[in-house]
This record gives C-alpha cells, sequence and structure tokens, in this order.
C-alpha cells in the first residue's frame, strides 16, 4: 500500500467516525467530538492532497454492485491541489464551527452532513472517471443541502433560499452531466484517460464544452447561475459559508480545469473568449453587487462570484492564448488563475468565518447598524481586515500577487516577438485588463466599505455596542486564516512552481523562485519578490518612526470627544456614514446597471411644512439578472402550475376518465 | 554593481523629492496667489507647515482607533516607496524589485485605502463623505490608469516603467506617435484625478460640497497631518515626475555616474517645477467639476486609453 492509499482510506474512515461521532454523541458534547473528527478528516485530505500534489501515486478502488466499472479513486499533482485547499478551509472550518455552532448547526444532522460535505468536496479531485466524479459531487451537493436545511427552523428565509439552491444545484449537475454523458459517447468509454483522446474540434466536443462550462460556472457561483448565492450564504452559519464559499466554489474551478487542462485542451480561440467573456462579466457584476451590498454576508456572497469571474477570466485567456500560439503566457495566466484560485479560498474562508464572530458577538449582518467593533474584538477585527486586504489585491498578500501574476500574463499575451498574435486577443487583453482594475478598484471600495463602517468608526447600534470578542477556539481558525493570506502573498516563487508542477505534464509554465521566495515568471519576463518590498518598505518606516517618536515624546496625544465633529456639538454615532450611504455615489454612477429603487417619505411637522419631522428613506438594489432572467421564467412556470391545478380538481370519476383515457391511448400506440 | 548604484539613485530621489514635494505645493500655491492678484505666503510655507505642525500635539477623538496614527504612516511610506521605485532621477531599476506598472498602482492603491480608512476612523459624517467620495473616484480611476501606461508599455514590450522611459528616451520618435499621445491625454486625467487636483478635487477648498480629499484629514490634527499632507505631495511630485519624465525624458540618468546625477536632479527639479508651474496656470482656468461629471470625464479617459492600446496592437 503507498502513502497515498493509506491517506485515501484513512479519508474514508475517518468519514465513518465521523458520521458515527455526530449520531452517537450527546448533544451537549457533539460539537466538540464531531468538530473534532470533522478536523481530523481535513487534516488527512490535506495530507492525501499534499502526497499527491508531491507525486505520490497509487489508487483506491471502491466495487460497486451495479453492471460498471468499479469506483477508482486516484488523484493526480492537480487533483491533489484542489484537495489540499479544500481540506485547509475544511480544518478552518470545522475547527471554528466547534466553537460557534449553537443550536441548529449543533445538531446531529448538522454535524452529519458537514462531515458528507468535507469528504465529498475532498473525494472529487480524486475521481478518475466519469462515474465517481459525479458521484462524489453529488455528494457535496446533498451534503451542502442537509447542512443548511438543518437550520430550516430558525428562519423563514432559510426554506426559499434552499428552493433556490437545491433548484441551482441540480440545474448546475443536470448540465455537467449531459457535457460528460456527451463526452463519454463520443470517446466509448467513462474514464478521463478515454476522455482525454476526444479531438477539442469537432461540433459534439464543443456542445460538450458549452454544458460543461455552464455546469462548472453555476457550481463556482458565475453569472448567471449565481443567483443563489446572495440568498443562501447569508443564511447559513459562519463556518459553513466559509467552507462553500471557500472551498466549494473550487469544485467548479476544478472541473472546468479538467476541461480545459486534461480532457480537451488545446481547444479552439473561441472557447478561451467565450470562458473569458463569461468570468469577465461575473467578475464586474458580482463585485458591483457587493460594493453596494450593506448585509456583511451578501456583500461577501456576491464578491465570491467576483473573484470565480477572475479566475475564468485567467482560465480563458489561457485557452485564447494557447490556441493564438502564445504558450508562455497562456501558461503565465493559467498559473495566475490557479493563484487567484487558492488567495481567494485563503481570504474568503477568513472573511466569512469573520463574519461568523461578528455575527455572534452582534447578532447583526447589516453594516448599517454596525461599528466600532475594532476595539471591542481587536482578534476578529485583525484578522479580517488582513483578509480583506487579501481580498482587495493589496501588496504584499496573496490576493495581490495573483491578480498581478494574471495582468502580466495579459499585457504579454497580445504580442509574441513582437508580432500580434491575432485580432481577437489584441481586443480581448485590452478590455480583459480594464475588467480587471475596474473590479479591483471597486473591490477596494468594497473591502474598505465593509472593513470601515464595521470595525472603525462609533457602534450604530446597541448590540454593536456591547459586543464581545469570541472564545479562543474561534480565534484560532481566524487568525490562522489571515496568516495565510499574508504567508501565501510572501511565498508566491514555490508556490507558483508547485501550481507549474500540478498543471503538468501538458502545460509546463517556466516559473521558478528568484531571491528569498519571489516569483520569477520568465516566460512573461516579469519578476516579483515580496519579501524585498517588505524590508524597502521597513527601510522607509525606519526614519518616519524615529521622528514620530522624537515629537510623540516631546508632544504627547491629547484625546478630546469631539475635535472637529465638522464644525457641530452633535455627538450622535447616527450622523456618521453608514455603509448605504458609503456606497451612494457609486449607485448613481451605475444605476443603469444596478436599477436601484428609492423611496424617500418625509413627515412634516404639523404647524409648518418647512419643519421635517422625520425622514423615512428605503433603497433596495435588485440581482438585474433574476428579475430579467429568472422572474419571466418562474412566472411562466406558475402561470402552467395554475392551469395543471384545474385538471386536478379531486373528483373520483375525472381520475377514472384519465385512467382510462391513458390505457387508451397505451393500447392504440402499442396496436400501431 | 548596477544594485548598488540603483540604491544610491532610490536613496538620491528619497532625499529629492522629500525635499522638493513641499517645495513644488508651494510653487503651485504662489503662482496660483500671483494670477489671482493675491500676494501668497512664499513658496516655502508647506515647509513650515510642516515644522509647525510636528510642533504641535495631535489631538484624537475619543472613539478613534489605532488607524488614526496608523494610517497617515501608511500613506506616507507609501508614497515614499512611489519616489524610490519611480525612474524620476535615473533608469536604473533596483534588483529583484523593478518598478512594475501594476506593483506601482498598489502601492499608489495602499495610500488611497489608508487615507480612506483615516476618513472612517473618527465616525464623523464629513470623514465619511470625503472617505466614499474618495473612494469612488480611486475605484473609477483605476482602469484608466492602468490602461494609459498599459499603452505606453507597448512600445516598449515591458510593464517596467524605467525601461519604458529609457525607451522613449533612445526612440523620441515614439513619444509624438498617436498612440502615445491619446495614451499621455489619458494618464494626465487619471492622474490629476489620483491627486486631487482640478477638476476632480479642489485642493483649497472647505466648502462640504467639493470637498473630497479635506474632508478626509478634517479630523486629523498635529502629526498625523502632517504624515497625511507630505505623503499627498509627495504622490503629487512623483507621479507628475513620471508624467514630465515620460513627455520629456531627456536628462535622466541610464548609466551610473556622478555627473549623471547631478543632470538627473537638475533635470527633474526643472520639470516638476515648470510641470506644477503649468498645473497651477491650468487650473485657474477650471473649476471644479460637479461629482457625478467626474466619472463621465473618467469614462472618457478611459476611452482614450482603450483607443491606444486597441490602435497600438492593430495599427503599428
Amino acid at each position: 500500500m503507498t502513502a497515498l492509499e493509506a491517506g485515501l482510506l484513512g479519508q474514508t474512515l475517518l468519514l465513518v467516525v465521523a458520521i458515527a461521532a455526530a449520531l452517537l454523541t450527546p448533544t451537549s458534547w457533539r460539537s466538540r467530538v464531531s468538530g473534532f473528527f470533522c478536523t481530523l478528516l481535513a487534516v488527512a485530505g490535506v495530507v492525501t492532497g499534499a502526497i499527491a500534489l508531491s507525486g505520490g501515486t497509487g489508487s483506491l478502488s471502491i466495487p460497486t454492485a451495479l453492471p460498471m466499472d468499479p469506483l477508482v479513486l486516484s488523484p493526480d499533482r492537480l487533483g491533489g491541489l484542489v484537495m489540499v485547499v479544500v481540506s485547509v478551509v475544511g480544518v478552518l472550518a470545522s475547527l471554528f464551527g466547534i466553537g460557534s455552532a449553537r443550536v441548529a448547526s449543533a445538531s446531529r444532522t448538522s454535524w452529519l452532513s458537514m462531515a458528507v460535505f468535507l469528504s465529498g468536496m475532498q473525494l472529487v479531485p480524486a475521481a478518475t472517471d466519469v462515474v465517481s466524479f459525479l458521484l462524489f459531487l453529488e455528494i457535496m451537493t446533498l451534503g451542502s443541502t442537509a447542512l443548511l436545511l438543518a437550520h430550516h427552523a430558525t428562519r423563514g428565509t432559510v426554506a426559499s433560499a434552499l428552493v433556490w439552491y437545491s433548484a441551482m444545484s441540480q440545474l448546475s449537475f443536470f448540465f455537467v452531466l449531459a457535457g460528460f454523458a456527451m463526452l463519454a459517447g463520443l470517446a466509448g468509454g467513462t474514464g478521463f484517460a478515454d476522455l482525454a483522446t476526444i479531438d477539442p474540434f469537432t461540433w459534439q466536443a464543443s456542445v460538450a464544452f458549452l454544458l460543461l462550462l455552464l455546469g462548472f460556472g453555476g457550481k463556482a457561483e458565475l453569472v448567471p447561475l449565481h443567483v443563489w448565492v446572495p440568498r443562501v450564504l447569508p443564511e447559513a452559519p459562519g463556518h459553513v459559508a466559509a467552507a462553500m464559499s471557500g472551498a466549494m466554489v473550487n469544485i467548479g474551478v476544478y472541473g472546468a480545469l479538467l476541461v480545459v487542462v486534461r480532457l480537451l485542451p488545446n481547444g479552439p480561440a473561441w472557447w478561451g473568449v467565450l470562458i473569458m467573456v463569461l468570468g469577465g462579466v461575473s467578475a464586474l457584476y458580482g463585485i458591483l453587487q457587493a460594493s453596494v451590498a450593506s448585509n456583511l454576508k451578501v456583500l461577501l456572497a456576491y464578491s465570491t462570484t467576483e473573484n470565480m469571474g477572475l479566475v475564468f477570466l485567467g482560465l480563458g485567456a489561457s485557452v485564447l492564448l494557447r490556441a493564438d500560439n502564445a504558450a508562455a503566457a497562456a501558461d503565465a495566466a493559467l498559473v495566475a488563475a490557479l493563484l487567484l484560485m487558492l488567495s481567494h479560498s485563503a481570504f474568503k474562508s477568513t472573511l466569512f468565518l469573520g463574519a461568523g464572530a461578528v455575527a455572534r458577538a452582534a447578532g447583526e449582518m447589516n453594516l448599517d447598524r454596525l461599528g466600532g467593533l475594532g476595539s471591542r474584538m481587536p482578534w476578529t477585527a485583525a484578522a479580517f481586515g488582513g483578509a480583506a486586504m487579501g481580498a482587495a489585491a493589496l501588496p504584499v498578500t496573496s490576493g495581490f500577487v495573483a491578480e498581478w501574476m494574471l495582468l502580466q500574463a495579459l499585457i504579454h499575451g497580445s504580442r509574441v516577438d513582437g508580432e500580434v498574435v491575432s485580432v481577437a486577443a489584441s481586443v480581448a487583453m485590452p478590455l480583459a485588463v480594464a475588467v480587471i482594475a475596474l473590479t479591483a478598484g471597486l473591490a477596494l471600495l468594497t473591502f474598505v466599505k465593509a472593513y470601515g463602517i464595521a470595525f472603525l468608526a462609533r457602534p450604530r447600534s446597541r448590540k454593536a455596542a456591547l459586543a464581545d470578542e469570541v472564545p479562543v477556539i474561534m480565534r484560532i481558525p481566524l487568525v490562522v486564516g489571515a496568516l495565510l493570506v499574508v504567508g501565501l502573498g510572501l511565498l508566491p516563487g514555490p508556490l507558483a512552481v508547485a501550481i507549474g508542477s500540478a498543471v503538468g505534464p501538458a502545460f509546463t509554465p517556466d516559473v521558478r523562485t528568484i531571491g528569498l521566495a519571489g516569483l520569477d515568471a520568465r516566460g512573461i519576463d516579469a519578476v516579483l519578490d515580496p519579501t524585498t518590498f517588505i524590508v524597502l518598505a521597513g527601510l522607509l518606516l525606519a526614519p518616519v518612526l524615529i521622528t514620530l517618536f522624537i515629537s510623540a515624546r516631546r508632544h504627547p496625544t491629547r484625546t478630546s470627544p469631539l475635535p472637529w465633529a465638522g464644525g457641530g456639538s452633535r455627538l450622535r454615532p447616527r450622523m456618521q456614514y453608514t455603509a448605504t450611504s458609503y456606497a451612494e455615489p457609486l449607485v448613481r454612477v451605475f444605476d443603469d446597471v444596478l436599477r436601484p429603487t428609492r423611496d424617500v417619505e418625509v413627515t412634516h411637522v404639523g404647524e409648518s411644512r418647512y419643519l421635517v419631522e422625520r425622514v423615512h428613506v428605503e433603497q433596495t438594489v435588485s440581482d438585474v439578472v433574476e428579475t430579467r432572467l429568472y422572474r419571466p421564467v418562474l412566472n411562466l412556470m406558475q402561470r402552467f402550475g395554475i392551469l395543471a391545478r384545474r385538471a386536478q380538481n379531486g373528483s373520483i370519476h375525472r381520475y377514472l376518465s384519465y385512467s382510462f383515457v391513458a390505457l387508451l391511448s397505451v393500447l392504440i400506440v402499442v396496436s400501431l | 554593481m548596477t544594485g548598488a548604484a540603483a540604491i544610491i539613485i532610490a536613496l538620491v530621489q528619497l532625499v529629492l523629492f522629500v525635499f522638493l514635494a513641499p517645495l513644488l505645493i508651494g510653487v503651485i500655491r504662489q503662482v496660483r496667489a500671483l494670477l489671482e492678484g493675491r500676494a501668497g505666503s512664499g513658496i516655502w510655507q508647506p515647509w513650515r507647515d510642516v515644522r509647525k505642525l510636528l510642533a504641535k500635539n495631535p489631538v484624537r477623538a475619543a472613539d478613534s482607533s489605532w488607524m488614526l496614527a496608523a494610517g497617515p504612516v501608511t500613506l506616507l511610506v507609501s508614497s515614499l516607496l512611489l519616489c524610490a521605485l519611480l525612474p524620476l532621477v535615473g533608469t536604473l531599476p533596483l534588483p529583484l524589485i523593478p518598478s512594475d506598472l501594476f506593483v506601482i498602482v498598489s502601492i499608489m492603491l495602499v495610500g488611497v485605502v489608508a487615507l480612506a480608512l483615516v476618513g472612517l476612523d473618527a465616525g464623523t459624517a464629513f470623514g465619511g463623505m470625503g472617505s466614499s467620495r474618495h473612494m469612488t473616484v480611486a475605484a473609477l480611476v483605476e482602469p484608466t490608469l492602468l490602461l494609459a501606461v498599459y499603452a505606453l508599455s507597448i512600445p516598449a514590450g515591458t510593464s517596467t516603467l524605467s525601461l519604458i522611459v529609457e525607451t522613449r528616451l533612445l526612440n523620441p520618435a515614439v513619444i509624438i506617435s498617436p498612440v502615445s499621445l491619446l495614451a499621455m491625454v489619458a494618464l494626465a486625467i487619471a492622474i490629476m484625478a489620483e491627486t486631487s487636483r482640478l477638476p476632480v478635487d479642489n485642493p483649497s477648498t472647505h466648502l462640504e460640497v467639493t470637498m473630497l480629499h479635506e474632508a478626509m484629514v478634517l479630523e486629523a490634527s498635529g502629526r498625523d497631518l502632517v504624515w497625511l499632507e507630505l505623503g499627498s505631495w509627495l504622490k503629487l511630485a512623483a507621479l507628475l515626475g513620471l508624467l514630465s519624465n515620460l513627455i520629456v525624458p531627456w536628462g535622466i540618468m541610464t548609466d551610473f555616474s556622478v555627473l549623471g546625477v547631478i543632470v538627473g536632479v537638475g533635470a527633474v527639479t526643472v520639470k516638476i517645477l515648470l510641470l506644477g508651474v503649468v498645473l497651477s496656470v491650468g487650473e485657474v482656468f477650471l473649476a471644479k467639476a460637479r461629482l457625478f461629471r467626474v466619472p463621465e470625464l473618467l469614462a472618457g479617459s478611459f476611452a482614450l486609453g482603450l483607443l491606444a492600446v486597441t490602435a497600438s496592437y492593430l495599427v503599428a
């Protein structure tokens, strides 16, 4: 038995143990015991993934009673990488869950489905054939659905969110199933090795590609299949949302990678353009919605759509450039896409855990009623701040490194040796750069808003003023997550080298480590060494700090309750800017896309209409995709449902006549 | 050897710009005062302000956090990094950290974010308003800024700014090519917005409806205010220096020599001060645009940048 086989076996056994723990332990101990075994399960995933990533081989076959080949689990390097990422998020989420799970999220169902969900995610990248891939994909989806279902009793909105989630996740599953079925039909086998022999330049391959892109795009929360995200994630507790948004979306990315790297590499250029359009639209739409959202979890949920959009943008650029024979830039774009995925997992899981901590401490997710949490929850604030920097792609976090690599790949992509590679590339690349730049700018605003409104300034409600720091067991995953965000940013070289080996042997990105842990992308002639930056910034900081200390010794700080306050004397925290007012200029600038509805109601004082008693302002920003694309379809189905109800009036005579007609028609058809 | 030379150049640039930035602001204000028929306070006034503010006790709001202290320092360090990395006196890139376009923009954004958070920290309506407007403008400027420099980077085939400047120095025909002119206009507009100058922001206003930058620094005082002001001035000086070196690259040092350093220092000083005078004269004739007209201006500049990039691929 090889190490990899032992790891896979360990994962399976731990799943059984975790399920048993969830079922058998009493309520008072359940979170601790189940959380512990879920953590162990995730650690096993990290170990197995790391073995696969470092080149370990081996396979675990699960015999089935069905008349088909046994399910074979054998992750390759790429699968190993994805397994490591989702498992690390799993570790953080499980640890956090130990402290945060209460009532519904500490139920048997909840912990059981958590274990199933985690192991489903870990085993999808290990699949080597279509059937086991689909099986684990569905196990993962069902696990997450049941996980959410455990909360349906706490809030009324959970049920409707869950209907959306089930419908959308099964829709993407259908697309994936149809796409794989098409490929399997073409190849005459269900193993990925068989599928890889298909010529991507046939129309059947293109149809399968479209179906798979839609399916995996849905799993990765891309527009237009993202509608469930802003409904479901706010309803999920912090650790579940972290696992879904930080890890589950990676399975969508892995699926897309499987298609364009393993099964149908070197596809036509228009595939690349299509993926880029899908990614670009998702990135812009996601971040626009995130920037105007006032609910912290909705904001984070939309930001996931944005980041996955960027990942797909990189993936699409890589396909397009490869078709145009700009291999070096194509490989760099591929590495950038994976770096983005990695960094997104790190910061998004930390941010959702942070949101979970805030929800627990303040019982409030509406940014308009938060504020001043920084002084009351210093650990959470620091971790959230670090992760928010990653999400805003500020140096020197992992988000920055990933976005830098993507931009470098794009601007070096359109020309090889001074020659323009294609018209498509020379239009697509500048547009992609612009999209990324606008996305990055808006992401900056979004996360300044999220951090600044929630953690700085004064509390905007009583609950926020009374918030307390979360217990240590919840702080640990928060801090570890934030350290990962910064740490991965400091080690871009080794990371890119690992990714480069993971996407091989078909693709061989020319990246290596330079300096301490810097990244040298020789293929596109770009160098980045974050450590040197830190050193330089430190050197520049030194004289400033010396001046500061000299000045501070002679002239100490004074604190005043009201230094200037805009010239006024009113101290009320309600007069601060809120998240809604912060995003107001943006809503105006982009009102064509966001279509806000604003309702201002002024109540005048009885004696004079020049005096205002109170003003009530309400603003809602709708999801255009939902109102324009899904509503009409849903309305149509509803109308159909009403019609169908007329046929079913409960009368026994009518049903008997239906059966009679049915029997008659069957007989007629048979006799023909 | 080139490493050591690059470090010396970076040091020279730092010292020069810390000295020059307040002077540039003084010149801009003085020219404006003279054109408006006022006596003005002299070109050394910003320096006197720095000395005065450093010798005062900062007053902080009771509800403010460490951000009010750390934010200004962060802004200053990000501006200092710009001065060290941009090709201002010489084009020798520092080892391992070339003046890469995207890195430079990100460093600038660190300053932008620090300032925005300082604005939010005191918890007043003014600070929040300034911060919100500032971030909106910053978000819209970024695409323009990146596309403009992207267009300039195409002839050089690299995104390293010092190499771009060097290419323009060796091949001056590039400078007056239509693509380059389009990109320069786009870049100039983006830099005006980025450094809070007219017509995007009025640096000398204290009317609430017109404030962006000033609204955020209202609550800062003493040395907090010095760091914020100095950081903003340094950023303006460094970006004007970059702009002038892109338009008129002559005088910049490409190979290390003592004479080269002296010429480089002189050249960049003259260029920046001249550009400052031009800026000041231009601002006299400009009114601040309404906040919601700014996106239109930036969209126009974005269109220029995009035109420049695609044209340089498809036409050239």
